[in-house]
């Protein structure tokens, strides 16, 4: 299992896992997962699986930390010790610390923070299972926590990833590949507003490759944000009967 | 170039509702002449209005708001109430004394102490500070009885009806007296605890089928069944 196997991609073209070069793993998504949380959802992605959840806008803790003009947004991603073949140890590492601050930084600028002054919003992303990518996968779930708790958003955020393995730009690496691949490039977007907010490169590539494995994420990421926005409207959809009968009920009334 | 998305569709934060010259309303925000939603809800617009009714969402206080709040914290002038908001809101003693406050003389936690719940009325609050609640109204003050039940604030305009008919028949059938929250908390006091649960069991059961029609009726059909089932074993 952790021996680097001769080949990544086979002679049809297809890579360990059967996929072709441009597919992506197959994902799931779920809104509304934990009662105790403001806003939660749960994404498995290919093997991953992770469970993001929101709390806040809340008071400020210690209350140095608050910010007059906008709130602070905190984020902790965090690997189950069981999370991975070897067990993990529980204190966040070094990587934990840094895909905190780096998801933090990509669902910042899709938060309305401005509209409330001197909170908090906690945001935690919870791996249960890692096989690569996680770090796209969590920023998609957090994104869907987020609109889950009710926090006003520009726009949601989806992120998905493109790298190269044996000089090939392939969609989506999972562990093996992401191991024994020479570049990983992680993308995250805000699709409506056609902004990126994050965009890590690992390894090397050239200006060409570079260009194409970056177009290929935010093709990605499309295809991404559809299956996003389905989880989250199937989530609301019973709610959005009880709002429609009561506008109904409410012109009836009035003619 | 004006397009729109239908009346009462589903939209998430980030979709395009309208284009051209509209106003964002509620839960919407605009961006070069484009008018995006920023909240889970349903699209309603005006003329020249567009608005998301948004279908999660938390208490923020608003002056002259009536809310229901657990003392948290007693102060050396005051009290720290929590109403369920992003925001914890202040009481003075001076307020709830009705008199000017003298530390000598006067014990906060005598009067109110922590997790004593108080009907209370937003008298301030703006981005810079932290609401203000006062009681000094008839109908506020520390609640001493009656029953407390919390719900999600977005549903508190269901119980209320329209034009307030669905509370007052809950008031009305169960002879209750019930005190609505804009927080989501509610205060339900009546002559007996039969009759408080008997509300309670209203209330329940409109938070939780508050997406059907024609639920005053049902309502009015449960609790009539209820009362004349209770009636015939006291008899």
């Amino acid at each position: 299992m952790n021996e680097k196997p001769e080949k990544l991609i086979d002679k049809k073209g297809l890579r360990l896992d059967g996929r072709k070069p441009d597919e992506l793993r197959p994902i799931k998504m779920e809104v509304g997962v934990i009662s105790n949380a403001n806003g939660s959802a749960y994404i498995e992605w290919g093997k991953n699986k992770i469970v993001a959840a929101v709390y806040g806008p809340r008071e400020v803790h210690p209350k140095h930390l608050a910010l007059q003009d906008r709130s602070v947004v905190k984020c902790r991603y965090h690997m189950a010790s069981f999370s991975v073949q070897e067990r993990k140890s529980p204190a966040p590492s070094r990587r934990e610390i840094e895909l905190s601050k780096v998801i933090r930084e990509s669902l910042q600028p899709a938060i309305f923070t401005e509209y409330y002054p001197r909170t908090m919003i906690d945001v935690f992303i919870e791996v249960l299972q890692a096989d690569g990518g996680t770090r796209c996968a969590g920023i998609t779930a957090a994104a869907l926590a987020l609109a889950d708790s009710g926090i006003p958003m520009r726009d949601l955020v989806v992120s998905c990833a493109a790298g190269k393995i044996e000089n090939t730009i392939v969609l989506d690496l999972f562990d093996t590949e992401d191991k024994a691949g020479s570049a990983d490039v992680p993308v995250a977007l805000m699709p409506n507003l056609n902004a990126v907010t994050l965009l890590q490169m690992d390894g090397i590539l050239t200006h060409e490759e570079f260009e194409k494995a970056v177009n290929m994420a935010l093709e990605g990421c499309k295809t991404v944000y559809a299956l996003q926005k389905e989880a989250l409207k199937t989530r609301y959809l019973n709610v959005k009967g009880e709002v429609e009968t009561e506008t109904k009920e409410e012109e009836e009334a009035e003619e | 170039m004006p397009i729109l998305l239908e009346k009462r569709q589903l939209v998430v934060p980030g979709d395009l509702i309208a284009e051209g010259d509209y106003i964002a309303g509620d839960n919407t925000y605009k961006e070069k002449d484009k008018i995006y939603a920023s909240r889970v809800g349903i699209v309603e617009y005006e003329t020249k209005k567009v608005d998301v009714v948004a279908l999660k969402s938390f208490y923020i206080p608003r002056m002259g708001d009536i809310v229901i709040g657990t003392i948290t914290e007693v102060g050396f002038n005051g009290w720290m109430v929590d109403i369920n908001s992003p925001y914890p809101a202040l009481l003075r003693a001076s307020d709830v004394l009705s008199r000017p406050f003298k530390p000598q003389k006067d014990d906060l936690p005598q009067v109110l102490d922590a997790g004593d719940l108080v009907v209370a009325k937003v008298v301030s609050y703006d981005r810079t500070h932290d609401p203000h609640l006062t009681v000094a109204e008839p109908g506020l003050g520390k609640i001493t009885r009656g029953q407390i039940l919390k719900v999600t604030p977005t549903k508190v305009p269901r119980i209320i009806g329209r034009k307030g008919s669905m509370i007052s028949m809950i008031k009305q059938e169960t002879g209750c007296n019930i005190i609505l929250g804009v927080n989501g908390v509610v205060l339900i006091t009546g002559k007996t605890l039969e009759d408080e649960q008997l509300a309670m069991m209203a209330l329940l059961k409109i938070e939780a089928e508050s997406h059907t029609t024609g639920l005053t009726d049902r309502i009015t059909q449960m609790l009539k069944e209820e009362k004349s089932k209770r009636g015939g074993k006291t008899e």
